[in-house]
């Protein structure tokens, strides 16, 4: 039987009250971007296909296409959470099982900086970024995000590899490993749950990021969707029914993302390993 | 068919900070020789299976396979199976895959792996069972696979750290004897670590018996029954455990408060007098006590009585066993006593 809080319909209408101005946002948005006026919630006049021409014009008001934009972010999104899951694996990997001097202080400081407002850093980074011959591409801006985020996925995956018995790394040892081969055949497997969990979170967070490209980005080749967007705000007469049908196609990979990765993403929070 | 090395340990030592797990150890096992390293929680018999497995490395002393000094070594460098008291079986993988695991490490080729990954399943009856994962078969059978991921790369030495604790009582009875069979076909060396001394008794050609971390006798489970070496050995094996009094020997006798009793060749000085349960008698003469409570074991009970101020435990035949607060006379059999100092080392009778 499931647990029910008592008064549980009470509850559920203050839920849906709270819920509701996302709601309407979210519908306001699928109503823009499919008619051609909408006053209120209320669409007004006909359907408009027009206002997903970005889809199959090569370029909407001097911006690149939407398709540049695209594989932008996608290789952004990917590049940032592959970085970060490999390094935060391994970096909690050896938080978690090994002594070595410092760790402590070094526990102390990833803390620290995950609590950092990144943005105070943007100058900063500015500076480093052109000095390495980095500003205004992709990749500069994937090993910003990267490096912000892993102090996040650092700590997530020392949980997960807190929760493995220290016999199975012994025995493998035992067996015939080495430590590099423990981390890969026994350890990794077996945090499989953490991994998709933190690929997941940096997936959806890079591809939402707009702060970091914004700053460091100025080629319209290098745009992601976020820079794409944006550029609408920048118009003199903003087309709502083209930036609605823009954002859209922005929010749909996440979605899809959320609809299959959410079963990961709640191992964020549980920080569940079943052996 | 002995295929087996002898272990040999050197003044081995292991501090964590400040604490002494184990302290100074020297212990040699003979090829193919099974030896039982016994002793309560926290005595460093499991801190000393590591060391040979070379997990932890040792503060100070040594360990030999034969004549080949291994304690510089890595584990994957000596040659040692071990079988975990979790089992420590990699869930993610099927049994196939566990015990392929150090053969696949090695580099065997594919179809040697398959035989001999299938040999050793026959050999402890799990080969029907390969492609399930840890989680699928039941605790007796993971122990198997766990046993035979140690056994299948033909270790020299087998090390065992409690594998039998897990099991329910019935399973472990006959596991105990099948590790034994087992390890006598093979040759291999084995060390095998537990708490409990009927296990070890049972299972070893030698018991090493270990407190506070360090070696208190090693010996044979007869000589350590009837000879314990000090106090605490005659406290732990056998179980009931032994009888101890603390009094003074008088040269021709042994006194504690009230309790008096007249020994031939007695030393002199404070110390223990121990008796096992099963030598005392309840019998019509001896020294008056008290039934404070009888403990049914099917076929025989334990008996506890008070004898001048004294908890002792007798074992008794079922049917000889006295009411509870009955007044019976206890009698020592002067043939079974046992002579501990006042440091508890034993000190008679020869």
């Amino acid at each position: 039987m499931p647990l029910l809080p008592r008064n549980w319909p009470l509850w559920l209408v203050v839920l849906f009250l709270i819920t509701l101005p996302i709601g309407a946002g979210i519908l306001w948005l699928v109503l823009t971007a499919l008619y051609n006026q909408v006053h209120g919630l209320v669409p007004m006049g006909k359907l408009a296909p027009q206002n997903w021409r970005f889809l199959f014009e090569g370029s909407v008001g001097g911006r690149p296409s939407i398709w540049v934009a695209l594989k932008n972010s996608a290789v952004f999104a990917a590049a940032v959470a592959t970085l970060e899951v490999l390094i935060a694996s391994m970096a909690a990997y050896a938080i978690s099982r090994m002594k070595f001097p410092l760790r402590t202080p070094y526990l102390g400081m990833i803390l620290t900086l995950h609590a950092f407002p990144a943005v105070s850093l943007l100058i900063a980074i500015y500076y480093i970024l052109r000095l390495l011959g980095l500003f205004d591409t992709l990749i500069g801006v994937i090993l910003v995000k990267a490096s912000l985020d892993l102090p996040l996925g650092i700590w997530l995956m020392k949980g997960f590899f807190d929760q493995l018995s220290w016999d199975m790394e012994m025995a493998a040892l035992v067996d015939g490993a080495s430590r590099w081969t423990v981390f890969w055949r026994v350890a990794l497997p077996l945090v499989r749950p953490g991994i998709l969990a933190l690929g997941t979170f940096a997936l959806l967070s890079a591809w939402g990021e707009f702060i970091l490209p914004f700053t460091f980005i100025v080629s319209a080749k290098s745009w992601t969707l976020a820079l794409y967007m944006q550029s609408f705000m920048k118009e003199a007469f903003v087309d709502y029914g083209l930036m609605a049908a823009v954002g859209l196609f922005y929010a749909l990979p996440v979605f899809l993302l959320f609809l299959f990765g959410q079963r990961y993403l709640l191992n964020i929070y549980s920080g569940g390993v079943k052996g | 068919m002995s295929r087996g090395t002898s272990v040999r340990l050197q003044n081995l030592t292991k501090r964590f900070g400040r604490v002494v797990a184990v302290r100074d150890l020297d212990l040699e096992v003979n090829p193919g020789e099974l030896v039982a390293f016994l002793g309560p929680s926290g005595c460093g018999k499991t801190t000393t299976l590591l060391m040979i497995a070379g997990i932890y490395r040792p503060t100070a002393g040594h360990v030999y396979f034969g004549d080949r000094r291994v304690d510089p070594l890595h584990p994957r460098d000596r040659d040692v199976g071990m079988v975990f008291q979790s089992y420590a079986l990699y869930p993610h993988l099927t049994l196939f895959e566990n015990i392929a695991f150090p053969l696949r490490l090695k580099r065997v080729p594919g179809e040697e792996v398959k035989r001999r990954v299938k040999a050793t399943a026959e050999l402890l009856g799990i080969g029907g069972i390969l492609e399930r994962r840890p989680a699928q078969v039941s605790g007796g059978q993971q122990q198997r696979a766990a046993l035979a991921r140690a056994l299948v790369k033909e270790p020299q030495v087998l090390l065992l750290d409690e594998p039998l604790s897990n099991l329910d009582a019935q399973i472990r009875l006959s596991a105990r004897a099948e590790i034994r069979r087992l390890q006598r076909e093979l040759g291999v060396t084995a060390i095998l670590v537990t708490h409990d001394q009927a296990e070890a008794l049972a299972m070893a050609d030698r018991v090493a018996v270990f407190s506070m971390g360090e070696l208190q006798q090693y010996a044979t489970p007869e000589e350590l029954y009837h000879r314990p070496k000090n106090t605490f050995v005659a406290g732990f094996v056998g179980s009931p455990p032994m009888n101890l009094i603390e009094g003074e020997f008088t040269g021709d006798g042994f006194r504690s408060g009230e309790l008096r009793l007249p020994l031939r060749q007695a030393p002199l000085g404070r110390g223990w007098l121990g008796v096992r349960p099963e030598h005392l008698r309840i019998a019509g003469e001896g020294h008056p006590a008290r039934v404070l409570v009888v403990e049914p074991l099917g076929r025989e009970a334990i008996v506890i009585v008070e004898l001048f101020g004294h908890r002792l435990q007798i074992l008794v035949a079922e049917g000889e066993k006295p009411a509870p607060d009955a007044e019976v006379r206890v009698a020592f059999p002067a043939r079974a006593l046992h002579y501990f100092d006042a440091n508890g080392r034993r000190i008679g009778p020869e």
